[in-house]
């Protein structure tokens, strides 16, 4: 895709960054999916290890953090390097906040299983909006790892979806309350799940727009229209 | 950026030393009272690009310009041109600090005395002005009658500087001001550089492209001769257009 630079070592430390990105992206896709088995099926060990990988995701942050501040000292990237940079702050903050997402659905996984029965069908509530928050998270990173600013435009649009979903999801869970008092804590769990769920696709987002920044040197965050234009 | 009127308009320029062709077909408007910065590899014609346009090529034998380089509107490279009005108006400082083997007043009054007649009073304050400009009354004040020699290397290039300057040109030409100069002289020139803006138009030619981008409004990439991107400074290094430019500017060339 690119040259080398005529420096091996800045090639072998953009591309050491680059792939602890992509590491680090594995890994809160995994504890993503982790969480929501365990929310769906309530199994409280499998809870326990997203919660503790969370710690890992939180450990690799700062060393990328800290890696991104010695290329930049180093090597003073210009262009797409430094753009390229400056993405991939902005993505490991993404990351970690989706770590954090899933450690918050394992919790409440946990909470709501280990109060017994549970009184509605609360994985069902949330499954659409879970496996299109999934797929973008995971699309997204492989628009980043393949540079595909595309494929980064499209899921920027599919965003919008899954915000839409959960706004339904309130709906009916709202209702559900209300015809029923039984089920308020279930589905006062699911909510808090649907809306970490909806963060998620939010940072998935963001993580196209950045793809979209580094290939093209737009910054098309907080622009009406964004996806018309980019795509001009 | 708001629009600056063009200083210097060049068009169609090639330039020959010799039989060899090491200027191909350039087009570049400078623009006044902005900073310019010409950047690429060793023998891109950047140095050769700015000794056209004060015709300081005019000294070899051998070296000619084609087409056109027009400094206000007139066209420098036309033959009976007065080539020495020429440079007191477009100035030159060069790689290696060049000062006189003489005192450093008389580094700066020299070139002075050869197209102005000052009284004494006079050339003391326009010595004083112009070391004031190029930021080295300060250090060289009390030594004044001291050899232009005896100065640091920093200093010296701040010398030619204002000895650059005295004349009150309306455009500096700086080529690699800063290359045989220690860091802190260097961020003392690009200071100056960006005061004498104010005033003048300014070309650099440099290796150091974080110098470039620090201090200049427009940069131009060259290579083999031919002008590859222009634009404002701020879109070259964070978004060049030509992939060659990125190339370059990125450290992949070659």
């Amino acid at each position: 895709m690119m040259g080398e630079h005529s420096s091996k070592a800045y090639d072998t430390e953009l591309e050491g960054i680059r792939s602890k990105v992509l590491l680090m992206g594995g890994m809160v896709e995994t504890m993503f999916l982790d969480a929501m088995t365990c929310f769906r099926i309530g199994n409280l060990d499998r809870a326990e290890r997203v919660v503790a990988e969370d710690a890992n995701v939180n450990q690799l942050e700062v060393q990328l953090d800290d890696q991104c501040s010695h290329l930049i000292v180093k090597r003073q990237p210009t262009a797409n390097d430094l753009r390229t940079v400056m993405a991939t702050l902005k993505v490991i903050t993404d990351l970690e906040r989706i770590g954090d997402e899933a450690a918050k659905i394992a919790r409440i996984a946990k909470a709501l299983h280990a109060r017994g029965a549970v009184t509605l069908n609360h994985y069902e509530m949330v499954r659409t909006i879970a496996t299109a928050t999934s797929d973008l998270l995971h699309d997204a990173l492989d628009a980043f790892a393949r540079s595909d600013e595309k494929q980064a435009l499209e899921l920027i649009a599919q965003d919008a979806v899954i915000d839409h979903e959960y706004r339904s999801i309130m709906r009916n869970l709202i209702t559900f309350m209300m015809e029923d008092p039984r089920t308020i804590s279930a589905a006062l769990d699911t909510m808090w799940v649907a809306k970490a769920i909806e963060r998620i696709g939010d940072h998935a987002k963001n993580i196209a727009e950045y793809v979209i920044y580094v290939v093209e040197g737009k910054d098309i965050r907080h622009t009406h229209g964004a996806t018309q234009e980019a795509s001009k | 950026m708001t629009q600056a009127s063009k200083i210097i308009e060049i068009s169609g320029l090639n330039f020959y030393y010799g039989k060899t062709r090491s200027l191909h077909n350039v087009n570049l408007d400078i623009h006044e009272k902005k900073v310019t910065a010409f950047i690429g590899p060793s023998g891109c014609g950047k140095s050769t690009l700015l000794r056209t346009l004060n015709r300081m090529y005019d000294l070899y034998p051998g070296q000619r310009a084609e087409g056109a380089i027009r400094y206000r509107g007139h066209n420098i490279l036309e033959a009976g041109l007065d080539v020495n009005m020429l440079r007191a108006k477009v100035g030159m400082v060069f790689q290696k600090p060049t000062p006189f083997p003489m005192s450093i007043y008389d580094n700066i009054a020299f070139g002075v005395r050869l197209y102005e007649d000052l009284s004494k009073g006079e050339m003391d304050e326009r010595v004083e002005w112009a070391l004031k400009k190029a930021a080295l009354w300060g250090e060289v004040k009390d030594k004044l009658a001291k050899s232009g020699l005896s100065l640091s290397g920093g200093q010296q290039q701040r010398l030619c500087i204002a000895r650059g300057v005295a004349v009150k040109p309306d455009v500096l030409l700086l080529d690699e001001p800063t290359s045989a100069l220690d860091p802190i002289s260097t961020s003392k020139i690009e200071e100056l550089i960006s005061e004498l803006k104010e005033d003048y138009t300014i070309a650099i030619v440099t290796h150091n492209m974080q110098q470039a981008a620090r201090c200049s409004d427009y940069t131009a990439y060259m290579y083999l001769g031919e002008l590859v991107e222009f634009g404002e400074t701020d879109q070259i290094f964070m978004n060049p257009v030509r992939k060659e430019t990125q190339d370059y500017i990125t450290g992949r060339f070659g």
